[in-house]
Order: C-alpha cells, then sequence, then structure tokens
C-alpha cells in the first residue's frame, strides 16, 4: 500500500482512475462527474439565510434548487479525498500564498486573497454563463462528445491561456 | 412507518453515494497535483502539461467505457446544450477565473482539503458572488446573449453525421497522438 503514500502519482494513472470512476458514476449515480452547479446552490442559499424564502423564486433557482444533493456532496467529498490524499503522503499544509504567485508576485496574503477572489468571481459568474466547468465540460461533457462541452473545453483553456501570459508575461 | 424509511432511504443514498465518489475523485486530484495552483496555472503557462495529460487520458478510458454502456442500454447520456454565446463567451470568462484563481469549481474543493488557504478564504467567496450575480443576471442574459448561435444538445457525431464509433476511434487516435507528442517533447 505504499503508493497511496506517494506524493504524486502518473498523471495517465491518476486519470485512467478518473475515466474508471465515471463509468461508475453513470452506472451508480445515474449522473455525470460534475461540480460546478453546487456553488451555485450554496451562494443561493446563502442569500436566502439573509434575504429569505423570496430568493428561492429568481428564475435561475427555479432552474437550479437551492438543496444539497448528490452533487454538493460530492464537492464535499473531495475536500475529504484530497485531504486524505494529501495527510497520507505528508503533503498537507496550511499555506496562503502558492509558490509561482510569491515568485512572481510578491508573498502577501492579502494581495492573493484579493487576486483569487477576483479570479473565484469570473470563475463562478463563467462556468454559471457556459453551464459547466473543467468536470462537466471539460471531462464529462467532452468524453460524451458533446458539442458544448467540446466548444467551453476549448474556451476555457484559450481564456486561461492568454490570461495568464497576459499576467505573468507581460505585467509582472 | 417502514414506507416512510424506505423513502428517507431512497433520498439519502444518493447523498451517501456521491459524498463516496467526492472521496475518491479529491483523492486522485490530490495525488495527480492538481489541486495545486502552481500546476494548474503551470498548465495555462504551458510549463507543465499534467492538467491536460490527467483530463485526456481520463476521456480515452471514459468515453469508450460509457458508449458502450450506452449501446447495452446500461446507462443514458446527458449531453448538455449549448450555443456559440454560452460556451464561446462562457468559456473565456471562465477562462479568466480559472488563470487568476489558479483553481477550477472541483480542484478548489480539494485545494481546500490540502490546507489552501487562498483557495478556502478568495477563491470559494468569489465563485459565490460570481455565481449569485449570474443567478440575478440570469433572466436578461438568458433572453438575448445565451440563446445566440443556439445548437441544443447535439453531439459531434449528430453534428458530423458520421457513425458515433467511427468518431469515437478518431477521437481517441487524436488523444494518443497528442499525448505521444507530449510525450517526445519532453513535457
Amino acid at each position: 500500500m505504499r503508493f497511496l503514500s506517494e506524493i504524486q502519482w502518473s498523471p495517465y494513472i491518476v486519470g485512467i482512475g478518473i475515466g474508471v470512476l465515471s463509468w461508475l458514476s453513470f452506472l451508480i449515480l445515474k449522473n455525470p462527474l460534475s461540480c460546478s452547479t453546487s456553488f451555485a446552490s450554496t451562494s443561493g442559499m446563502i442569500e436566502r439565510l439573509f434575504r429569505g424564502k423570496k430568493v428561492e423564486e429568481k428564475p435561475y433557482y427555479q432552474k437550479v434548487k437551492l438543496s444539497i444533493n448528490w452533487q454538493w456532496m460530492l464537492v464535499l467529498g473531495i475536500v475529504f479525498g484530497s485531504f486524505l490524499s494529501a495527510a497520507l503522503s505528508g503533503d498537507f499544509m496550511w499555506k496562503w500564498v502558492p509558490p509561482l504567485w510569491e515568485a512572481e508576485i510578491g508573498k502577501s496574503p492579502l494581495i492573493r486573497l484579493i487576486g483569487a477572489a477576483i479570479g473565484g468571481i469570473f470563475l463562478g459568474f463563467g462556468a454559471r454563463w457556459a453551464d459547466g466547468c473543467t468536470s462537466g465540460h471539460g471531462i464529462s461533457g467532452t468524453m460524451q462528445l458533446t458539442l458544448s462541452s467540446w466548444i467551453s473545453a476549448i474556451f476555457f483553456f484559450v481564456g486561461g491561456i492568454l490570461t495568464a501570459f497576459f499576467l505573468f508575461r507581460f505585467i509582472v | 412507518m417502514e414506507k416512510n424509511q424506505q423513502l428517507s432511504k431512497n433520498k439519502k443514498s444518493p447523498l451517501i453515494l456521491g459524498f463516496l465518489f467526492g472521496i475518491i475523485f479529491g483523492f486522485l486530484l490530490q495525488k495527480g497535483g492538481v489541486t495545486k495552483y502552481d500546476v494548474i496555472v503551470g498548465q495555462l503557462l504551458l510549463t507543465d502539461f499534467t492538467v491536460l495529460k490527467i483530463m485526456l487520458s481520463a476521456v480515452m478510458v471514459g468515453m469508450p467505457g460509457v458508449y458502450l454502456m450506452e449501446h447495452l442500454g446500461w446507462v443514458q447520456l446527458y449531453p448538455k446544450s449549448g450555443s456559440i454565446g454560452m460556451n464561446v463567451i462562457g468559456g473565456l470568462i471562465f477562462g479568466v477565473g480559472f488563470a487568476l484563481l489558479g483553481y477550477c469549481p472541483g480542484t478548489i474543493a480539494g485545494a481546500i482539503g490540502n490546507g489552501y488557504l487562498d483557495a478556502t478564504v478568495g477563491g470559494l467567496i468569489g465563485i459565490w458572488i460570481g455565481a449569485g450575480v449570474f443567478a440575478a443576471l440570469y433572466p436578461k442574459l438568458n433572453k438575448g446573449i445565451l440563446k445566440v448561435g443556439d445548437f441544443g444538445k447535439i453531439t459531434i457525431p449528430e453534428l458530423v453525421k458520421v457513425n458515433k464509433w467511427i468518431v469515437i476511434i478518431f477521437v481517441e487516435g487524436l488523444i494518443l497522438a497528442l499525448l505521444l507528442w507530449l510525450e517526445s517533447l519532453g513535457l
């Protein structure tokens, strides 16, 4: 069982594992693996705490129900699974600023938090706009050969590559 | 009483199953290194191809299995409908966030489990705000830009009118060639 305590596996082993997990997901969960919709329902549930039941009347929350479903639990499971993997290999650590960001932009946690929050706003907004993310479109949708998913996945990377080059090759 | 218990059991089991699938998914993502900002931004800067290798090998394995099970009548497919306005513009906006945040919705959950506080404190709040803003704008967007170039739930075999197995073999070959090329470049 030594492999469980290795810090990193071959990307191909991980990819094959996710591929097999996808089969089981179709078969048992009766849904493809996906993540981003549960962030929208959580956002709505938080808003409901402050503004009450009328939030549920928004047209978008008629489409995306404000409840904890299998996908919400899947995302929670990812937190635990990642923690388990990191703890087994000694790779778990509390950290505010990623090494690459620190080397290129600086070690201020506040600047990094602002950057992450702005990035998160674009990511959360874009995932809803495109109706999916790197897992729902990028992995599950492309393997079903869905046109909307191939277009989305390509433009996730087009947008990401352009932004990363602009930020790290032109600005800093 | 018994019936009620049965009912609540049926309601709970997708939650438990979802959680178990999530644990395995999160374990794999962390072992793959994609819970790390440096690996994801390294991919977008084209210096580290871990993200693409994981995604493409997952698709290579997943696609034939899922289509075979669909052929046997064991599963159904869930293609998402889309449009140029949705997927091109939404994809680009997502990409901007992908690069700035350095995590995506699945891997940010992994990053939180890994102890990365920029994900837990900054990124998560940002995603919730972004999703909430979209929900507020949705009625307007849905009447306009999201409908531009609408093509529905179409799949690539349906679009090009070629037998799905031929498309699968072609895509498998294309992915294999891309992965072999990346390896030959030492990336």
